[in-house]
């Protein structure tokens, strides 16, 4: 058996009792990313030397200190590429970016730098975060594990399959629509959207800025919530992070969820969900039930209009955060050019992506005068209402639960040529960031061979819940133990 | 002018960067000049990505200490907005600014122009990050490329945008003279308008006399003094009458003053105008001023220029002149109120500091402040003058050596034993001696020649080497050249 198959406390328990050096993990991940990788595409680049030197520093403070260092010391990491790391290339997946080396490293890396981690390179993403299936990378697509015929879920598809296949303990993804949730269910793996303003997204090359949060990617619900504790909390380099403590996501982690009541919204189960994603949702609420949970259907009315409000505030912020991705400092720019209208437009189109460029195209659009009432304003007041449905809910019940996809993994190409239906992918996930609550994916089961997801929702701030019904779920179901074939084989 | 038929309107935009340690929204450096090139920089004003912007508290401050200081309303809630255009010294795409609720409105300027009260409203002052430079070989045109200097790009950046209330290019000129010495005056800006930390754009535009509908305006820019100001306004005026006169029509555009020929160039019209897609900056929340924070700004503020020389007329008793030459800055405000409050009297006061010690400043390229003459010492000067202890002639020479070597003025009058001479004795030995010597000057005065009498107390004076008091010279002489009927 492989390390890397070992929950992070068990791993922590043997590197502090000196079972195990970071060095050998490490050594390990880099051998199983060598060996797997090629089939999956999780990885834009490894960083080897300075992961065997962040190991090797780990090791030294678990040796001096085996009591005082933290808990994720000498645990392999790895990022999704909208992150910055410093003295790495980041391209966030797009060309335009190819080559650039930021001098400065997000906030959620220097946390975890500091913790001990060991950085192990950059993980795929869709360009820019935009895209529901991985596709959407300028340089790989990343497929899923279970299947490599189908899509890993995006955008955060690298960061879901790495923690899948077990090529790094934890990875960090974000999630604007529901790209950290959405891969995790369709890789089998847990996901964190944290409460927007829980966790600092300085350095973390901006989507959509009002909807953006940095959230991990693990294979159980302690891993996830060890991370969340580690790089959650106020950042003073980002004015939209919340000054709230950070306590009980460990805490309560175990407390079971007798008593709690759980609400099933009427509108998520009326979107088209695939039979068996049905089958293995009403066997989730089976468990919850047994396990003392009471659950209730709950109504979230401006569901089938949150999708629109979605892909007009989404893509405006896009077009303006995009801007900066002009050719003067980044990209291949565009050297034949004899005007700068000229320069801009050819090194934009040959920056970005099909997918890039629409968004762009339809933010400029709902931005425009003449167009800002009826589009931007207009959907804002939507984004208020999604948000309300969602206080009425939670003063009735304490977290909200649904499958986190209506189907399960797609196969590849299946929905390139149909944006609409690429967009409906997130159907499930995006009104909670539009509202801005917390919420987690956990798996729950298989249909057809393939990973389902059970999303939990909990209030703004209310990780704590979310972390404690998914845990206990956990623990009842077990299916975090199934490995995808391909990673059990290499082990 | 009196016959035309057209009227002037003219509305100022004047950008103003505040006088803050730091950039508005990181913590480069605000005062870049001199710098290499991209060494004031930082990820957030480089705009790379992922980066994000912090609100600079001083930045709101100074912006409300302005806001109030020109009688504007200061609404409770504001909010940063994204003005998104495409140009390489923007780095970020998009400049965060103010658009729909901006840190205050409402407010009015009160001027002078020829002796006449002017008050020119303030639609708005609002808080934005200034841009990069870009440095060309020669012309942009003829330029083979453009080097981007960031170093300024996010220097906070006040907007002051003013009513369409001014009606002549000397309105125009008063204005901005008032406005520069407000924002010099409470500290908020240097006033360097050459350097550009104060700019100045225009929106002119020509109406019918009695109409109030507000003719095609034409946005002039690139003016970079108080004179090329109130020219550019006056060669635009007259463009735009002549078209007018002709019965043509103007294009509403964007025109830039050309200092060399003299002229106004057309740059863009208002089909290429920008379309700037403004929505609130996300990145920022919105900002909560509470009415403690206002009040405490309120308080904060020193008298303001037109009050002070109000007050300066009142109770000094200054002509209007001084007052106004004396509350042109606060360090000559308060350097006068120092002498005055130790005993020399205010008309005194003022003649010598506006008078003597300005020039000795002016010809060493100093401020009253910065000179070697303390308050102090300068009153200690006065008082000997106002006392007679001292003439006018040797507080004046020992003013310009005391001005050059830091010593104290009344004390080299002391050791030097120059005070007045006001003893009648020994005034009368002097007066006889110069009546012996200048006989015909006596003659000449007896048979009614006045000026005659000057050649006589000149000769006194310069027996006593300025010391004896003039006053007693004058009344001996004539006691002792009694005139027929005089």
């Amino acid at each position: 058996m492989s390390l890397l198959e070992e929950p992070i406390r068990e791993l922590g328990r043997r590197l502090r009792d000196g079972e195990i050096s970071a060095l050998e993990l490490t050594e390990e991940a880099l051998t199983r990313i060598e060996q797997l990788d090629g089939k999956l595409g999780a990885f834009l680049r490894t960083t080897p030397e300075s992961a065997r030197a962040a190991a090797m520093a780990a090791d030294q403070r678990l040796r001096q200190d085996p009591a005082g260092s933290p808990i994720l010391c000498g645990i392999p990491v790895a990022y999704k590429d909208v992150l910055c790391t410093a003295g790495v290339e980041t391209t966030a997946g797009s060309q335009i970016l190819r080559g650039f080396v930021p001098p400065y490293s997000a906030t959620v890396v220097d946390r975890l730098s500091a913790l001990g981690v060991v950085p192990l390179g950059k993980l795929n993403c869709d360009e820019f975060a935009m895209g529901s299936s991985n596709e959407n990378s300028a340089y790989q697509a990343t497929v899923n594990p279970w299947d490599q015929e189908r899509v890993a879920g995006g955008s955060s598809g690298g960061s879901a399959v790495a923690a899948a296949a077990r090529l790094a303990c934890v990875t960090l993804g974000s999630d604007t629509g529901g790209s950290v949730r959405l891969p995790a269910s369709f890789s089998g793996v847990v996901g964190v959207k944290p409460t927007y303003g829980r966790v600092s997204r300085y350095g973390l090359i901006a989507f959509a800025s009002s909807l953006d949060q940095v959230g991990p990617l693990a294979k159980t619900v302690e891993d996830a919530a060890l991370v969340m504790t580690a790089i959650a909390g106020h950042d003073a380099r980002d004015s939209t992070s919340v000054a709230a403590p950070v306590d009980g996501f460990l805490g309560d982690l175990r407390s079971g969820v007798r008593g709690l009541r759980l609400g099933i919204p009427r509108e998520y189960l009326e979107v088209g969900l695939d039979a068996q994603v049905r089958a293995v949702f009403e066997e989730s609420v089976r468990t919850l039930e047994a396990l003392g949970a009471t659950t209730q259907e709950i109504t979230l009315p401006t569901t089938e209009y949150a999708l629109s409000a979605y892909y007009v505030i989404a893509p405006a912020e896009v077009s303006s955060n995009l801007a900066r991705m002009d050719g003067v400092r980044f990209g291949p720019g565009a050297p034949d050019a004899t005007t700068l209208r000229q320069a801009y437009e050819e090194a934009r189109h040959r920056g970005f992506g099909e997918e890039v460029r629409r968004r762009v195209t339809l933010g400029t659009y709902a931005l425009s005068s003449g167009y800002y009432d009826a589009y931007y304003l207009q959907a804002q007041k939507v984004r208020t209402l999604v948000a309300q449905d969602f206080d009425r809910a939670f003063a009735e019940v304490d977290a909200i639960i649904s499958p986190t996809a209506p189907t399960t993994a797609f196969r590849l190409g299946e929905r390139t040529d149909d944006p609409l239906a690429m967009y409906a992918t997130d159907i499930l996930t995006l009104p909670a960031n539009l509202a801005g609550i917390s919420g987690i994916s956990v798996p729950a089961g298989f249909a057809a061979g393939l990973p389902v997801g059970l999303q939990v929702l909990g209030p703004y701030l209310g990780e704590a819940t979310c972390f404690r019904v998914a845990q206990s779920f956990e623990d009842a179901v077990g299916v975090w133990r199934h490995m995808p074939p391909l990673a059990v084989a290499a082990s | 002018m009196a016959s035309s038929p057209w009227e002037v309107v003219i509305g100022l935009e004047v950008h103003a960067q505040l006088l803050t340690k730091s950039k508005m929204f990181c913590s480069c450096r605000a005062q870049y000049l001199g710098l290499p090139p991209n060494s004031n920089t930082c990820p957030v004003c480089l705009g790379l990505p992922g980066a994000l912007p912090v609100i600079n508290a001083e930045g709101v401050r100074l912006t409300l200490r302005t806001a109030l200081a020109l009688n504007c309303e200061i609404p409770e809630f504001t909010k940063f907005d994204r003005k998104n255009y495409f140009y390489p010294d923007l780095p970020k795409g998009y400049q965060i600014s103010q658009y729909d609720l901006p840190l205050s409105r409402n407010g009015w300027l009160e001027f002078e122009v020829e002796g006449r009260k002017v008050r020119g409203g303030i639609t708005r002052v609002h808080l934005e990050e200034d841009t990069g430079t870009l440095h060309h070989s020669g012309e942009i045109q003829s330029s083979t490329f453009s080097l981007v200097d960031l170093n300024r790009a996010g220097v906070p950046l006040m907007e002051i945008v003013g009513e369409p209330d001014l009606r002549t290019p000397a309105e125009a000129r008063g204005y901005l003279v008032a406005l520069r010495q407000l924002l010099t005056y409470i500290g908020v800006n240097d006033g360097n308008m050459e350097e550009g930390s104060l700019r100045c754009d225009a929106n002119i535009s020509l109406r019918p006399v009695g109409t109030e509908a507000l003719g095609v305006k034409v946005e002039v820019k690139n003016m970079n003094s108080f004179r090329s100001v109130q020219r550019a306004l006056e060669h635009e005026l007259g463009r735009q009458r002549e078209v007018l006169d002709e019965g043509g029509r103007l294009p509403q555009e964007t025109r830039g003053w050309s200092e060399l020929e003299q002229r106004t160039v057309s740059q863009r019209s208002k089909e290429e105008a920008q379309e700037y897609r403004y929505f609130p900056e996300p990145d920022l929340p919105p900002l909560l001023i509470s009415r403690a924070h206002v009040d405490e700004i309120r308080a904060d503020l020193p008298e303001l220029p037109t009050a002070r020389r109000a007050r300066f007329q009142s109770q000094y008793g200054l002509p209007e002149e001084q007052a106004l030459l004396l509350t042109g800055r606060p360090a000559d405000s308060s350097y006068f109120e120092e002498v005055v409050a130790r005993g020399v009297t205010p008309q005194l006061a003022a003649n010598w500091q506006l008078g003597d010690l300005q020039g000795l400043c002016n010809g060493a390229n100093l401020e009253v402040e910065t000179c070697k003459i303390s308050p102090v010492a300068f009153s200690d000067l006065l008082r000997m003058v106002q006392s007679q202890e001292a003439t006018a002639k040797v507080a004046k020479e020992v003013l310009g050596r005391a001005f050059a070597s830091g010593e104290e003025p009344a004390q080299l009058i002391h050791q030097e034993g120059l005070g007045q001479v006001s003893d009648a004795k020994e005034i009368t030995v002097m007066v006889e001696r110069a009546l012996e010597q200048n006989r015909q000057a006596a003659a000449d005065y007896k048979a009614g020649q006045d000026r005659a009498l000057d050649r006589l107390v000149g000769a006194v004076m310069a027996m006593s080497k300025g010391r004896a008091n003039a006053a007693m010279v004058n009344q001996l002489l004539r006691e002792r050249l009694p005139r027929a009927g005089g």
